[in-house]
Parts: C-alpha cells; sequence; structure tokens
C-alpha cells in the first residue's frame, strides 16, 4: 500500500518566480519589442496579451559544447532499406551529417510566447506617472480596510470566534462544576435499574434519594449554562485607513464634420492609450467621457470611441460641460481632476477667446493637469514641428500654456507619434510642474 | 497463464480512478512484481498532480523542490508552448531518485493509465533506482530531497543577503560549467547530513574571518623562487590535471565568496546526482517499458483488467515506444524506450527460444530459460553503453535495420560504413555502444596548470578527440563564466588526443567584454 498525496490542491504557479526572474533578466529586450508591437499594431489591441519572440541577448545559457562542422564522427540510423556497405551519399547543403538529427541546440531558444496583459502593460508604462499624484491628499482617508486584531468580548455573531468561546465555556463549566450528562445518565439508569427490580423498602429509599440527587443536578445544570455570555468572543478587527487616490480623468473630443477619418482614429488611439494607463495605474479612477460638436454631451466609452456625430465646432461648449460635471459631480477638494483634450485645431471663430476665459477663469485651477493634442496633417509636420504658429486654437491654448505650468500641448500627425508625445505628456514630472 | 478470468477479479472498471481503486491496483500490480519479476523496490509515494503542476516540475529538472532562477522560468515557457501547440504531450507520469520513491500521476490521467504508469513508474523506475550499480554508488536517494530543501533555503537566504544579481551571476556561471561539474570515474561523497551541513556552514564562515596561505597576494619570497624546477608543495594539493571544473573552481578559486562557493557546490552536487540518469536513459527507460509490459499482459491474462483498458493500454504503449526510421520527418533519434524495450524482449526470446545464430553470440544465456536472473543482472551491473556492447543480438540489428554512417566534416559525402549485415554486426553494436558514452561524447575538458604564485593564470586543455572543436561562440561565451568565477586569465588550448599537437589557444584576455 502506498502513500497517496493529493498535490491538485496546493498551490498553482510554482514557477511564477521563475518567470518573473526570468521577465526582469530579458526586461529591456522584451520591452522593445512590446513598444514595436503596440507602435505599429492597433492600440486597442495594447490591452491584450501578445506574444513575443525569446529575447537573444541575456538569455543564453551557453556551455561547452562540439561544433557540428568539425572532426568524424559515427551516426547509426535505424531503417536502413536500400543502402549498402561502402555507398556515399551526399551531404545536403551547408555540412552536418546528412540525417543526423538537427541541430536543436539553436532552435530551442528560438520560439516565441506570450506575455498576459498584465505584463505586457507592466512593460509598456515603466516609469510612467501621472504628473502631480504625488500631490496626492494622503490625510483625506476615504476608505477602510478591517484588519484582524485579536479578540473582543463584544462584537456581531457573524465574528463570533468559535474556538476562543468554547475554550472560556469548557474552563467556566469545570470551574463551577456544572455536572456532567454522564452523572445524569447514571443516576437514571440506577433508578430505572431499581424500579425494575422487586420493590423493597431498601430500594424505594434509595430511588428516593437518587430522585433527589438528580432534581439536585439538574437544578444545577439549568442555572449553570452550557455556553454563557460571559464566554463568548469575537473576532475583533481594527479599521485601517487605506490612503485613497481619488482622481478623474475628462477625455474631451471634437467628433465634428471637420475631424476626418484619419483624425478621429489618432485621436481615438490617444485616448485608448491614455485610457489604458488610467485603467492601469490607478483602480480607482473615473473616467468622463465628453464628446462635442457644436454642441458637447457626455457619453459613455462605448458611443465616445465608436458613434459618429456630425456637426460644427464649437469648443468652448465641451469646457462649460466639463466644468458643469466637475461642479455636480466631482467636487475639486475631494477630487484629483485630469483633463485630456483632442481636436485638429478648428473652432468656431471667435470661440477661442472664449476658451482661454473658461480655462484662465475656473477650470486651470480647478484641474491638477490639462493635456492638450493637436492632430495635424502629415505634410503639416514638418512646417508646424516647433513653430509657435498653428490653428486659431492652438494659438489661443499657446497663451494658456505660458501661463498655467499644469498645461501641456503636443502635436500629433502620423500613429508613430502618439507614443511618444503620450511619454512626453505623461512623463516623470516635467520640470515645468516643479515650478508650480 | 491460464485464464481465471470472471468479472469479479477486475482490478477497475470504467475510466475514473480513485485513491482506492489507485490502491488496489498498485498492491495488485506490486504483488505480480515481486512474485513474477522479482523486483526490488523503495516504498513508494504517489502524488496527484495536475497538468500545471506537471509543467512546473518540468521546467525545474523534474524535482519537486528547486532554487528559483531565470533559467527555469524560460525553460517553462518553452514546455508550457510546446504543451499548448500540441507537439508534445506531458508525461503521465514523472518519478523522482528518492527513498521513499516519489511517482506523480497526472489527474487527468484515466484509471486504465494510471495503472499503466503505476508498474511502469512505480515498479520500473523505481527498482532500478534501487538496484541500478550507478545509481546506488552514484546518488544518494535517501538525502536528495533534503538536500535540495537546504539548497533551496540556502539560495534565498543568499539573496536576501546579498542581492538578486550577485546570486544569479554566480548561478549563471556555474550553470554553465554544469557538464563539466561531475566526476566522471571517482565517486562522489555522499551528501551529508543536516548536522555535517550545519558545521561546514559554521567553518565556512569562520574561514570567512580567517586567512589562507592560499591566496597570498604578497610577492613570492626568495625561496619560492629557487623551488621553480619542480612543483611545489601547493601544486600538488590542487591534484591536477581536475575534470571537475566546478570542484576545481570551488576549492581553488581566489576570488570567490564563501557563500558563492557553497552555491557552486550546490549545483555541482545537482549535476552530480543526475550524471547517472543521462547515462542510463535507455536502460532505465527499457526496464519501466519492459515492467509496464510485461506486467500489464499478466493482469490481462488472469482477468484482473479488461479488454477496453487493456486495448487503451496498449494505445499508449505503442505511441511510447513508436520509432520512426530515419528517413521519417518524425525522426529524432534512436528513442530509448523502443530501443531498451526491444533489447530487454530480445533477452528473454534468447533465453526461451534461442535460434542457432544466438547460440553463437550469447553462449551464457541461449537457451538457459532464467531470462528474469539476466534481466535483473543486467538493471543492476549495466549502463546504456555496455548495456548495448553486451546484450545488441545481431537479430535486433536486422530488426531495427541499423546501419552506420561515417561523416568527416572535411568530406562531401557521408559513408554507409556497416550495415545489417554479417560483417556489419560487430561494428554497428560498438558503433552503437559508442554513442552513448558520455564520457567520450562529451567535450574532454580539464584544468591543466595554474600559476598561483604568479599572474594566477588558470590553463584548461581540450582533448580533441576525432577533430571534433568546440562552438565558438558558446565557447567564448562559456570562458567568460569560468573567469568570472576565477577571477583572472582564462585560456583553453585544444590538443588533439591522438598527436598531442596543440591545435589552437584561446585566452579570455582575447574575448571582448
Amino acid at each position: 500500500m502506498p502513500i497517496f498525496i493529493d498535490r491538485r490542491l496546493n498551490p498553482k504557479d510554482k514557477s511564477l518566480g521563475n518567470r518573473q526572474r526570468f521577465l526582469r533578466r530579458a526586461r529591456e529586450e522584451l520591452k522593445r519589442s512590446i513598444r514595436d508591437q503596440i507602435r505599429t499594431g492597433r492600440i486597442t489591441d495594447a490591452d491584450s496579451e501578445h506574444a513575443v519572440r525569446m529575447p537573444e541577448r541575456g538569455t543564453s545559457e551557453p556551455s561547452f559544447n562540439n561544433a557540428r562542422d568539425s572532426g568524424r564522427r559515427q551516426h547509426i540510423l535505424p531503417g536502413n532499406r536500400h543502402f549498402s556497405a561502402g555507398d556515399l551519399i551526399p551531404k545536403p547543403g551547408g555540412g552536418g551529417g546528412g540525417a543526423s538529427s538537427p541541430g536543436n541546440k539553436a532552435s530551442e531558444d528560438d520560439f516565441r510566447f506570450v506575455l498576459s496583459r498584465e505584463e505586457v502593460l507592466d512593460l509598456f508604462f515603466e516609469d510612467l506617472e501621472l504628473p502631480d499624484m504625488v500631490k496626492l491628499n494622503l490625510k483625506e482617508i476615504l476608505a477602510f480596510k478591517p484588519r484582524r486584531a485579536g479578540f473582543a468580548a463584544t462584537g456581531s455573531p457573524t465574528n463570533i470566534n468559535v474556538g476562543r468561546t468554547m475554550r472560556n465555556s469548557h474552563g467556566r463549566r469545570i470551574a463551577l462544576r456544572r455536572p456532567k450528562q454522564v452523572e445524569l445518565d447514571a443516576i437514571l439508569e440506577e433508578i430505572a435499574s431499581l424500579e425494575s427490580t422487586p420493590s423493597s423498602a431498601d430500594a424505594r429509599q434509595r430511588i428516593a434519594a437518587l430522585r433527589e440527587e438528580l432534581d439536585r443536578l439538574e437544578r444545577r445544570r439549568r442555572r449553570i449554562a452550557y455556553v454563557d455570555p460571559v464566554d463568548i468572543r469575537f473576532n475583533r478587527f481594527d479599521s485601517r485607513p487605506v490612503p485613497n487616490a481619488n482622481a478623474v480623468m475628462f477625455c474631451l473630443m471634437d467628433v465634428s464634420g471637420s475631424m476626418g477619418e484619419r483624425e478621429k482614429d489618432l485621436a481615438k488611439r490617444f485616448f485608448v492609450l491614455l485610457h489604458l494607463f488610467l485603467k492601469r495605474r490607478y483602480d480607482r479612477i473615473e473616467i468622463v467621457f465628453i464628446r462635442h460638436t457644436h454642441l458637447a454631451q457626455e457619453v459613455d466609452e462605448e458611443t465616445f470611441f465608436y458613434n459618429t456625430q456630425s456637426g460644427g465646432t464649437v469648443v468652448s461648449t465641451a469646457l462649460e460641460e466639463m466644468h458643469r460635471i466637475i461642479t455636480s459631480r466631482y467636487p475639486a477638494h475631494d477630487w484629483n481632476i485630469y483633463a485630456a483634450q483632442a481636436s485638429d485645431g478648428d473652432n468656431f471663430a471667435g470661440d477661442s477667446e472664449r476658451c482661454i476665459s473658461l480655462l484662465n477663469g475656473e477650470l486651470m485651477r480647478l484641474c491638477q493637469y490639462f493635456a492638450y493634442v493637436e492632430i495635424i496633417d502629415e505634410r503639416e509636420a514638418h512646417i508646424f514641428g516647433s513653430t509657435e504658429n498653428g490653428t486659431s486654437l492652438w494659438r489661443a491654448y499657446n497663451s494658456i500654456d505660458q501661463k498655467w505650468p499644469n498645461f501641456q500641448m503636443s502635436r500629433i500627425a502620423t500613429p508613430a507619434d502618439i507614443y511618444p508625445v503620450f511619454r512626453q505628456l505623461f512623463g516623470r514630472q516635467p520640470a515645468a510642474l516643479k515650478r508650480a | 497463464m491460464a485464464r481465471q478470468a470472471s468479472k469479479s477479479s477486475l482490478l477497475f472498471s470504467g475510466s475514473d480512478w480513485d485513491f482506492k481503486t489507485l490502491s488496489r491496483a498498485y498492491d495488485a500490480i506490486e504483488a505480480l512484481a515481486v512474485e513474477e519479476l522479482h523486483l526490488d523496490t523503495y516504498p513508494v509515494q504517489m502524488e496527484i498532480i495536475s497538468s500545471q503542476q506537471m509543467l512546473d516540475a518540468y521546467s525545474s529538472i523534474g524535482m519537486p523542490l528547486m532554487y528559483r532562477h531565470w533559467s527555469f522560468g524560460k525553460h517553462f515557457l518553452h514546455q508550457d508552448l510546446l504543451y499548448r501547440k500540441g507537439g508534445r504531450g506531458l508525461a503521465y507520469e514523472l518519478v523522482i531518485n528518492s527513498n521513499p520513491c516519489i511517482v506523480y500521476l497526472m489527474e487527468e490521467n484515466t484509471m486504465a493509465l494510471q495503472a499503466l504508469v503505476t508498474a511502469h513508474a512505480a515498479l520500473g523506475h523505481n527498482h532500478f533506482f534501487k538496484n541500478n550499480q550507478l545509481f546506488k554508488q552514484w546518488t544518494d536517494a535517501g538525502a536528495i530531497l533534503s538536500y535540495l530543501d537546504f539548497a533551496k533555503g540556502y539560495i534565498v537566504r543568499c539573496e536576501e543577503r546579498h542581492g538578486l544579481a550577485a546570486v544569479e551571476a554566480v548561478l549563471d556561471s556555474a550553470h554553465a560549467l554544469m557538464d563539466q561539474g561531475v566526476f566522471r570515474y571517482h565517486r562522489p561523497p555522499r551528501l551529508s547530513s543536516e548536522r555535517q551541513r550545519e558545521g561546514i556552514r559554521e567553518r565556512l564562515e569562520y574561514e570567512e574571518r580567517s586567512y589562507n596561505d592560499l591566496w597570498r597576494t604578497l610577492p613570492a619570497s626568495q625561496q619560492a623562487a629557487n623551488d621553480k624546477g619542480q612543483d611545489p608543495e601547493w601544486k600538488k594539493s590542487l591534484n591536477l590535471p581536475e575534470e571537475n571544473l566546478l570542484y576545481f573552481l570551488e576549492k581553488n578559486s581566489p576570488v570567490l565568496e564563501p557563500w558563492q562557493r557553497e552555491i557552486i557546490r550546490i549545483v555541482r552536487v545537482i549535476a552530480q546526482y543526475f550524471y547517472p540518469q543521462r547515462q542510463t536513459q535507455v536502460m532505465n527507460e527499457g526496464c519501466a517499458t519492459f515492467v509496464h509490459y510485461t506486467l500489464m499482459n499478466m493482469l490481462f491474462d488472469r482477468g484482473q483488467i479488461s479488454e477496453g483498458a487493456m486495448l487503451e493500454i496498449l494505445r499508449n504503449h505503442s505511441n511510447v515506444v513508436f520509432q520512426p526510421a530515419f528517413d521519417d520527418p518524425r525522426f529524432s533519434g534512436i528513442n530509448p524506450y523502443a530501443l531498451g524495450l526491444d533489447m530487454m524482449q530480445d533477452i528473454q526470446r534468447i533465453s526461451t527460444k534461442p535460434t542457432a545464430e544466438d547460440r553463437d553470440w550469447f553462449p551464457d544465456m541461449a537457451g538457459q530459460g532464467n531470462w528474469r536472473e539476466v534481466l535483473l543482472d543486467a538493471w543492476a551491473e549495466h549502463r546504456d553503453e555496455s548495456f548495448i556492447r553486451q546484450y545488441l543480438s545481431p537479430a535486433l540489428i536486422r530488426k531495427w535495420r541499423f546501419f552506420v554512417l561515417g561523416d568527416a566534416a572535411d568530406q562531401p559525402h557521408c559513408l554507409v560504413a556497416s550495415i545489417h549485415d554479417e560483417r556489419g554486426y560487430a561494428k554497428i553494436r560498438a558503433a552503437l555502444a559508442n554513442s552513448y558514452d558520455l564520457g567520450a561524447n562529451r567535450p574532454d575538458i580539464q584544468v591543466v596548470d595554474v600559476d598561483l604564485l604568479g599572474d594566477r593564470h588558470l590553463r584548461l586543455q581540450h582533448k580533441v578527440n576525432d577533430g571534433i572543436l568546440l562552438e565558438d561562440a558558446s565557447r567564448d561565451a562559456t570562458l567568460r563564466h569560468i573567469r568570472r568565477l576565477w577571477g583572472y586569465e582564462v585560456s583553453l588550448a585544444a590538443m588533439d588526443a591522438e598527436t598531442g599537437a596543440t591545435i589552437h589557444e584561446r585566452s579570455t584576455s582575447q574575448i571582448a567584454g
């Protein structure tokens, strides 16, 4: 009879530590290949698993090996059908024995493996951080997490600690000498046996004494409870404050007719990336999507990215809508407010001034951070590259950029531009913010 | 064996298993193994695991406990990929040479498979581990698990104390030398007990704080310079030449800290532990396959296994012993299960129904009918190389249609040197045996000289057999690892084994970065 051990319920992922070590070792190379994949591929696919090639650098395991292309050796092979001794068989191209086992040492490392979504995003987001999150109000305690902390004499029934309670009850019963069931049973049995035999005076006397004793014991048992309220112990929990990072991210996008397919696509990509980033970094973050034409509207994520609408372009409507939502739902003292706006720069004549006043007046004070990306034509990219010139909205925002350190703006022309811009916008603490 | 069949004597029915059935099957199989095959085994500990856990075990070289290292993570990815692609099924079992013998069974197996696996691993492999000389002399089944436990804990402590990167660097270098980290020709010392290890560690900690003349950094005294003609005492104590590079570095490296030496020792002990397994693949798998095949058929003949279950067992069995011919796209070398099983069944045949040819080749055992004793003896005394050299029969060479292909790098053609004919049998047998001789097939690299009083230049020598050189890139990378462990310049000279002429020399100072 062998010993059986059922290991199926043992913790899984025993080799997770090894995997993490491996990924750390290959980190730089993996990071590069993930970045390339996200840069060239569809950005909505970023939020998933990725297959990557086994990195070459840093993961080889060298050892002394015989070179295949030197020396004389013999191969012993099964299945000879038509060779006889002395036959010469031309080698197939490139050295190596004709039918010898193929060099699998080199190919063993040449395979693709899958990185989980978490690992992909970790690599992708490395050294990124939302600016000013350091400023997080750590004093502002919004959530508590219960943590075990010993035992208490009071509490709710669900928290009764049965082990402790029964230990106390047992001790108390012993100390107060509560009659046990066996003692009662013994007396009852004796009474029964006496009563079944023909009665004598002795027996009757004995029965009476026993009944009295039984009565006494039963009364004592009633007085001394099996489990008394004093025995009961409860698991005690301390509420531990969890610092809470409340943040709300406003995504503003122009979906008007002036935004072509390409512009929309780029803007979408920017937001998807942003969205991903936020979802990843902060679990308690809310995102508000505002799309606008000549009218602004708060929509859900799906509509924001995939529904179309046509109309004119009045950017200030979106800013007004944002302001309205902030005042009604996200008081600035409870929330860190971040905003990102994508547009092609077109705006209804005269509206840019209104935008400036809106931002200067109230919004920039409420926002921790406001990012503006302008989607421009590829041909314009080299013209506008670094100049201050540009669309009316760009010029208008330029003045805000000068005035507010927590305002950032950038231009995007091709999908490949998005990622660098993204990093620039959300790179570790831009120096400008230090001035704040 | 006459059929004493009756439905009620079935060990199990249906494909589901539970622990009671497993236990009943094990008891029946074990009784049969002892009675019919005279097997002698360690007590068995069967562990039921999931496929995920099997993959885990795969990547940590099949051991239930292993220290952490990135290369195991990489191997896991590779195994996982093969498994997911369906390119490779998982083994139904994994067996560990320990006492008690640990057998992993996959939970997905059907009961018929569990019975097959029990016979294969819990009895076949187990008997081989317990009785084969190589395992008896070279490994310590009783101590390996506690040693691995110690190793894992020690490496964790080192990581805490010296940092992941430092530990990883030593492990990387030691892993590169694992093939050169075994004693091939003399038996390694027994693994020490927990208490002894504790003592060793204390001693190491003491040495850490004290001075050793071997690592003197002061200029040599006048007297030492006068002694130049003959090997001084310190050099004799190095016991050069030394084939076990890890052992040499562990004991003599001038730059390693005691904890680094201990890590090298751990890698070395593990390499040594696996050395017998690599020399007995054909025998070990052959023995287990022969045992399961014989026992399952006996159980079937006795009516203890149903026809349906037997069919399933036979189907799995024939998958395991499948051997494609050399020109088949599925060919990937000789299947040790197939060769081992065939040779052992051949021994059975020669003992019971020999031909005239067999009487010629194997006068000792042909027709003696004592195949059990012959097999038990072969399992106990041989490794692959000697087993093939002694027992590969002409009949089997014909059955397999073996041929020897001579392959010289400087020729445009391969030469068919021998085929399965009268003139070829002995040559094929010798060539096949040689191909299983690990000692002859792995590069022969030894420490030959070291200048401890001068620039501490470590000289290695590679004996080149049949003109087979080392692969340049991996050689340079490995030399860099040796340099890291030695701390000073290391050079490797390739010397032709026949002529004694030096072919070339490579030194770490020639290798960039």
